[in-house]
């Protein structure tokens, strides 16, 4: 099973490094990873997809929290949780399927951000499924290139997790 | 400031070597009261330091200069990593603006030492230092104790800096738990209470938590058996009646069948490392399992746990035995005492060649040295047969390097502990190919003038591999031959330290008893039965009931 665990870690120098370190170095599999400030300065929030049992989640968590930079750990998976991935797509356009490809990514509430003579970049915000359905209609075209911001998420209703 | 903030914590000693980039840090020494003992390789003084923190529980400091000095640490920080030992470690690193240019003598030591440190630092401003020293001792030395590295620019030695220096600090991501959860606590009494064949499988983390008196009490009031891990050596008397050995690989038969029988394992301070419960699907189908470490990780990483108990060691048994009965364990400890019996520790083959067994000089070193004393040992058969058949009293007194394994270790080890405790007799156990990786220390040893005996096991293989080309590669001895070895005793004269040479049981005696008496390093060069194997053996992976009991005794 896939689990979103959010990660408050001190921004030092290195923080990043011991986090993906200890991943690589423990034999657990990253599936993607997002890095970004939060409200306290000082303060910065991992998002980190991992595979794995019920007890391989309990381990990373464990040994994430006895890295000194870490604040907190939590498994957001096991909680109600908006989840959210941002995915820009450049794909082959040409001026007669231009329009096609419009009505694609307006059912899937994306946005057109960048056209050029043989190519759209569309961006797409939503979850695992959605980035996965609308890749599979654009392929049909000619994917160029992608990039993914890689999961980011919150959990639902007030309750937040503490950075101290 | 570096010096101010080590006289603030207390550091009598710091082991080291100097360079370029520590130059200033080394200009400052100069005219300190501080103790520097100058080693001949970095890998000794982290080794050195480690030995002198296993013996005084306080941290171990270390210094090296940049590039080459501290990769040579490195060896040395993951065997201290492995082992938790605390170990503050400062290295020099070029100068800022040199940084990232593979500039001369520069290497990225916080980068390379991540993975074997508990935290590492890299200084970019001498306003830092204060804190970041104060935090490192801090960290060093509480919760799991480990290494912690500081990596200081050449530049910024020079730069002055306020100094204030407190010795406590707060760290947002750092808050060990040192007390047991009272509900886990007692359901632990509950479960001691309603066994009847309970097992106290202790380690490491007796000696580093000082929970020796609190096993004491749980054991000899419940009246309930102990076996202790290679690390845990010493934090049950080793000649007590309860206490059954080392259990795993090369355990004793009775440590291993009472684990696996068991209804109940108290294990405390313990890892569950592989060379301890061998295939991990039958270890101790038997028993319920309580679990105390201070490190929450290591609960359940290995083995399922029934009552996990995050806390101090000491703190969590010291709970326990508020709520004690004596223990009702008569017949269990009657069929142990008939294993004990039927499997006593084997002594050695009684091979055609007849030559000096090494199991026989262990007792002889044990026997002879009395109890006042300090063993340190290297890795190989060597080090089992010390762990088997040195009878270890008090925690802090049997030096070794268990999670690691590292070749090389025994010997700094030894004279980190004869500074950390001059009044103790302190013995080396080194193999021939272990001494070797090491050997340059007894400059060291000399130029210090310290009463030592580096006891040499000498089999002329690197053993414990052979060994295991003996039984699993059809005595295929690939490369373990160590001909070409020097003379040990006219090397030990070369330093200027003594030199004796045993070849018989007798001779083995008298050389011991002759050491004794001797000043300064004196080494022992014991010539032993070249093919001797080490049993009982477990082979990897199987069942630690399933033994292979080996040797006539
Ligand atoms: C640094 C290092 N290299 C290699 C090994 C693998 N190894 C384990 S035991 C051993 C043999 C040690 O030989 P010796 O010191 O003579 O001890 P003996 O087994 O003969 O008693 C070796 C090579 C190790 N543990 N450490
Ligand atoms: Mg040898």
């Amino acid at each position: 099973m896939k689990h979103v665990l959010a990660i408050l870690v001190e921004n030092k120098p290195g923080a990043l490094t011991r986090v993906s370190g200890l991943f690589s170095r423990r034999g657990f599999n990253i599936e993607n990873i997002a890095v970004g400030e939060t409200v306290t300065p000082g303060i910065a929030r991992m998002t980190i997809t991992v595979e794995g049992s019920e007890a391989l989640i309990e381990q990373v968590a464990k040994q994430l929290h006895k890295l000194i930079n870490v604040i907190r750990v939590s498994n957001l998976s096991a909680e109600p949780a908006v989840m959210r991935e941002l995915m820009l797509i450049k794909v082959r356009a040409e001026i007669g399927n231009r329009s096609d490809i419009q009505q694609i990514v307006e059912t899937f509430r994306g946005k057109v951000v960048d056209v050029s003579p043989n190519s759209m970049v569309i961006e797409v915000t939503g979850n695992e499924e959605k980035m996965e359905a609308i890749k599979l209609l654009l392929q049909h075209y000619g994917i160029m290139e992608i990039v993914r911001t890689g999961k980011i998420a919150l959990l639902r209703g007030s309750k937040v997790l503490r950075d101290y | 400031m570096i010096l101010s903030a080590l006289h603030k914590e207390g550091v009598e000693i710091i082991f080291g070597f100097p360079g370029g980039a520590v130059l200033p840090l080394y200009d400052a020494l100069y005219d300190d009261p501080i103790r520097h003992l100058l080693v001949r390789h970095e890998q000794a003084a982290v080794h050195a330091a480690d030995g002198y923190a296993r013996v005084t529980g306080k941290p171990g400091v270390v210094f090296a200069t940049s590039g080459p000095g501290a990769t040579n640490l490195v060896t040395g920080i993951a065997n201290a990593y492995m082992d938790s030992v605390p170990l503050v470690l400062i290295t020099g690193q070029v100068a800022k603006s040199f940084i990232g240019t593979d500039a001369f003598q520069e290497a990225d030591i916080t980068g390379i030492t991540i993975p074997v440190t508990k935290h590492n630092y890299l200084i970019k401003d001498a306003a830092e230092l204060p804190g970041v020293l104060s935090e490192a001792f801090y960290i060093a030395s509480s919760g799991r104790r480990g290494p912690v590295l500081i990596d200081v620019p050449k530049d910024v030695f020079d730069q002055e800096a306020p100094f204030e220096y407190d010795v406590h600090c707060e760290i947002p991501g750092y808050k060990p738990t040192y007390e047991g959860h009272a509900g886990q606590v007692s359901r632990a009494v509950k479960a001691i209470r309603s066994s009847k064949k309970p097992v106290i499988f202790g380690g490491g983390g007796l000696i580093r938590s000082e929970a020796s008196g609190a096993l004491r009490e749980l054991a000899d009031t419940a009246r309930i058996p102990v076996v202790l891990s290679l690390m845990g050596l010493g934090a049950y008397p080793g000649d007590s009646e309860l206490f059954l050995g080392m259990p795993g690989m090369h355990g004793s038969v009775t440590a291993n069948y009472a684990l696996t029988e068991a209804d109940l394992i108290i294990a405390s301070g313990v890892r569950f490392d592989d060379r301890v419960t061998g295939k991990l699907e039958s270890f101790a189908q038997n028993a319920k399992i309580i679990h105390i470490d201070i490190d929450p990780a290591e609960i359940g990483k290995n083995v399922a746990i029934d009552i996990p108990i995050v806390g101090d060691v000491r703190m969590v048994l010291e709970e326990i035995n508020r709520k004690l009965r004596p223990g009702e364990t008569a017949a269990w400890l009657k069929q142990i005492s008939a294993w004990q019996q039927q499997f006593p520790m084997p002594t050695g083959s009684l091979s055609a060649n007849g030559g000096l067994k090494p199991q026989f000089v262990i007792r002889e070193l044990s026997r002879l040295s009395g109890e006042n004393t300090i063993v340190s040992t290297d890795v190989g058969q060597h080090q089992m047969w010390s762990a088997q058949h040195f009878i270890v009293r008090e925690p802090g007194t049997f030096l070794t390097s268990g999670g690691l394994g590292t070749m090389g270790y025994g010997f700094p080890a030894a004279i980190g502990a004869k500074l950390a405790a001059p009044d103790k007799r302190v013995i080396c156990i080194s193999g021939d190919g272990s001494f070797q990786m090491n050997i340059q220390e007894l400059a060291t040893a000399v130029h210090n003038d310290l009463d030592l005996t580096i006891a040499l096991i000498n089999n002329q293989y690197l053993g414990m591999v052979r060994q295991w080309q003996d039984i699993f590669f059809d005595k295929r001895y690939s490369y373990t031959s160590m001909k070409g070895s020097p003379d040990f005793v006219r090397v030990a004269e070369a330093y200027g330290a003594k030199g004796l040479r045993a070849s018989t049981s007798e001779e083995a005696t008298a050389a011991i008893e002759q050491a004794m008496q001797l000043k300064g390093p004196v080494l022992i060069d014991f010539v032993v039965d070249p093919e001797e194997n080490v049993y009982p053996m477990v082979a990897p992976n199987h069942p630690i009931n399933d033994i292979i009991i080996g040797g006539e005794q």
